[in-house]
């Protein structure tokens, strides 16, 4: 495996691991939101409180992770993206800040207040859109070179049907992803009712879930036959994916196996994830640069691959830790100790 | 709008992320030494108080923690937004310590959830106390890597250019870059001397404002105590750091003391002001102070201004950062000392209204040195952003949005600075020490 192999298998593998837990958080926070307005508070937002305050700082730093992990294997993104994602990476930050200052001074301070709320549920929405923009741009057509810097078409990327898929599909996906593990931790907390509602709504985003997804293979035979191409010849892996999304829908529909179902889940999106990683190499940013091109030099390269093996050692026992004491300690998710 | 040019309107923009994160970043580096050594006595003494203490500072420090990291999510980001030329260079050799900050932290969060979450889970008290040892460690850490991008960014070695293009790249010898030493140990110990002068200034307010508690006057003891420590270590490290701009920084060291000739037996120019030939008026001129800074020989030649293109120089404003962090620094050492020697002197003074006022500005004064320290280390480097290969001219984006972007993240700002103050007032008015003591002990 060459060294800009590995290198984007490591920030691909974060940016899965954001997906997925950033996914958790941001459709928890519109859950509660919506349940707010449709006066089902009491049902969600114990589960909410009692689940993402501890790890929402440990979700954060995993897009933190992602970003400085791209700046040092792949100098060139940071010039290329940094220039024309001003404006979407801006929107997304003072987002996620809004985000984040709902953890800071509403869970903390413990008096809730519902415009906060709202807002808080609404940026679960709007960041995943902001950010995912930046997978529409890396398909080529959005980015033209002027005087060798590199210029945003705003029109093109806000009237392409591609575009707008990519970011239906991002909130589905936050929504679908988010409600499934719930269903499984609201029925680890015993809470029938939380349950239940949480299942209905897996269900009800299952099915916009694989038509989004397909929407968007579709859409990319016009924008970028090339890696429409790819995407075919790996036709098995979005195979594979599929029948893990049935396997999930059905355990969730009989009501059984929600611990299972999560790790289907997982297992789906994985496939799919990587499936799409592998079919956009070699490049980054349709056509303009691949990861050959824009890769760093080899000391920078080892150095960040030894102390990413360092960290992880560091950070697994903790991640476990966290796990034990907050996600699978059964007297912790029912609600048994006091803040 | 504001700024025509995208150069002057990136500098500002992340001149506006920096002055507000590093309010928060030294809380989040300063504070859980704290919160350790209070966690530490009250287990040590049996001492009740010291255990609230710890407790109550460590509920603060979560809401502060939690807006560093929304603010240093911006700033971490916004390096790539609005520096795209400067990232990309900065990535082949500098994001060694990027990426090693981001463990820390990492680290750091995780230990710190755990503890805020888990008070009432531990039998055994020492227990939940080695949960903090990661807390404090990852907020160290955290500090010294990304001082270490900032030192490089001073004095920048580890590599060549060849041509525009960075080649021989050793990231190990740029992180141990020449400025690092006296840069990473300036910016630790004057977190930690914050944090002290920020919680002595919110005691001194309580005890002002009619509590009596003994509690409050174990807090102000113990915090000014260590504050008088920090304050002690940072001057002296500030010396070195003087040395050592005289040798790798001399136009930053010159600015900042309005030093044009070079000349021996220089003198230390503090404040004043400079007329249109450059001469300075009404300032306070400490003989030979200027070579003793620099050389430590009181007739060493200190290089000048005037060996340095104009186009090359820093603007001269640096000079009122550096007087005034400095004399605020100075300021703070002296009030700790008289309130540490006073306390075991029993000096009534030193619990009169008029000096716990003192105290109480303290705080404040204390942050305001910081701003100071770093308006003079980053205003300083103009017209580099790294010092001698690239200008910020050179490192700004082409995009035309970021006056823009000014707009929106000031009124974030202001949202977040006004909220952390209106959340942290009610988190503590709605449960004073006095009610918390209450069926633990008594007073």
């Amino acid at each position: 495996m060459s060294l800009e192999i590995l290198g984007i298998t490591v920030l691909w593998t974060f940016l899965f691991g954001y997906v997925i837990i950033g996914s958790i958080d941001y459709g928890a926070g519109f859950f509660n939101a919506y349940s707010i307005i449709t006066g089902k508070q009491h049902i969600l937002s114990r589960i909410i409180q009692q689940y993402l305050s501890p790890v929402w700082e440990i979700t954060n730093v995993f897009f933190v992770f992602f970003f400085v992990g791209i700046v040092g294997f792949f100098p060139q993104t940071a010039y290329y993206i940094g220039t024309i994602f001003l404006v979407p990476g801006s929107i997304g930050l003072i987002l996620l800040a809004i985000r984040g200052s709902y953890y800071a001074f509403e869970t903390y301070s413990s008096r809730g207040h519902k415009g906060y709320a709202f807002m808080y549920g609404l940026t679960g929405l709007l960041i995943p859109a902001s950010l995912s923009t930046v997978l529409a741009i890396s398909e080529g057509g959005f980015v033209y070179l002027t005087n060798g810097s590199p210029v945003l078409d705003y029109a093109a990327l806000f009237t392409s049907p591609l575009s707008w898929s990519i970011v239906v599909l991002s909130i589905v996906a936050v929504l679908y992803i988010s409600a499934v593990f719930l269903t499984w931790y609201a029925n680890q907390t015993g809470d029938v009712e939380a349950t239940n509602l949480m299942r209905k709504y897996a269900l009800i985003w299952a099915l916009p879930l694989i038509i989004t997804a397909g929407g968007i293979v579709y859409e990319l035979s016009f924008h970028n036959p090339e890696h429409y191409e790819r995407i075919v010849n790996l036709w098995w892996m979005f195979a594979v994916s599929f029948l893990l999304w049935i396997l999930t829908v059905w355990f969730i529909w009989n009501r059984k196996n929600y611990g299972t179902a999560v790790w289907l889940l997982i297992g789906q999106f994985m496939f799919a994830f990587y499936a799409y990683g592998i079919s956009h190499y070699p490049y980054i940013l349709y056509p303009i640069l691949t990861i050959h091109e824009g890769f760093t030099n080899r000391a920078m390269a080892i150095s960040l691959v030894v102390v990413f093996i360092l960290g992880f050692a560091l950070l697994l026992p903790s991640l476990y830790l966290v796990f034990k004491l907050f996600l699978f300690n059964k007297e912790y998710v029912q609600g048994k100790y006091k803040k | 709008m504001l700024f025509e040019d995208p150069v002057l309107a990136s500098r500002f923009l992340t001149l506006m992320t920096l002055t507000f994160h590093i309010i928060y970043a030294t809380i989040g580096v300063g504070v859980p030494l704290f919160i350790m050594i209070a966690h530490w006595i009250g287990i040590r003494k049996n001492d009740e108080h010291y255990i609230i203490m710890a407790r109550r500072w460590s509920r603060g420090y979560m809401v502060t923690v939690a807006v560093g990291v929304v603010t240093g999510t911006i700033i971490g980001l916004q390096l790539s937004l609005l520096w795209p030329n400067f990232m990309e260079i900065a990535g082949q050799i500098i994001a060694l310590p990027l990426f090693m900050e981001t463990f820390a932290f990492f680290f750091e969060a995780i230990f710190l959830g755990i503890y805020a979450y888990t008070w009432d889970r531990f039998d055994n008290q020492r227990k939940h106390f080695l949960l903090l040892i990661p807390v404090a460690i990852g907020g160290g850490m955290s500090a010294f890597f990304i001082t270490i991008v900032n030192s490089f960014m001073n004095t920048p070695t580890g590599f060549e250019m060849v041509d525009g293009a960075l080649v021989h790249a050793n990231p190990i010898a740029a992180m141990f870059n020449p400025a690092m030493p006296t840069k990473v140990s300036h910016v630790v110990a004057t977190a930690y001397m914050t944090a002290a002068f920020l919680l002595a200034s919110i005691t001194a307010f309580k005890l002002l404002k009619g509590s009596r508690h003994v509690y409050y006057k174990k807090a102000l003891y113990l915090t000014m105590k260590i504050g008088l420590i920090f304050s002690i270590a940072s001057a002296i490290i500030g010396d070195f750091s003087g040395k050592l701009l005289a040798e790798y920084q001399p136009e930053k060291l010159a600015a900042a003391e309005w030093h044009f000739e070079t000349e021996g037996e220089a003198p230390l120019v503090m404040y004043g002001f400079l007329d249109k030939n450059q001469e300075v008026h009404y300032a306070i001129k400490v003989p030979y102070m200027l070579s003793i800074l620099a050389h430590s020989n009181p007739t060493a030649e200190v290089i000048g201004l005037n060996e340095f293109k104009p186009e090359e120089t820093p603007p001269l404003i640096v000079h009122y950062f550096f007087d005034s962090m400095v004399t605020i620094g100075m300021f703070l050492l002296v009030l700790s000392l008289i309130y540490w020697m006073g306390i075991r002197r029993h000096w009534a003074f030193v619990r009169s209204t008029f000096f716990r006022w003192l105290i109480v500005l303290s705080g404040p004064l204390a942050f305001l040195a910081m701003e100071f320290g770093w308006w003079l280390a980053e205003v300083g480097r103009q017209p580099w952003i790294l010092r001698g290969i690239m200008t910020v001219e050179e490192a700004a984006t082409s995009s035309d949005y970021v006056n823009v972007m000014i707009v929106l993240f000031a009124l974030l700002y202001i949202v977040l600075g006004v909220g952390t103050v209106v959340v942290l007032r009610r988190i503590f008015k709605n449960n004073p020490i006095e009610v918390e003591l209450k069926g633990n002990d008594s007073p």
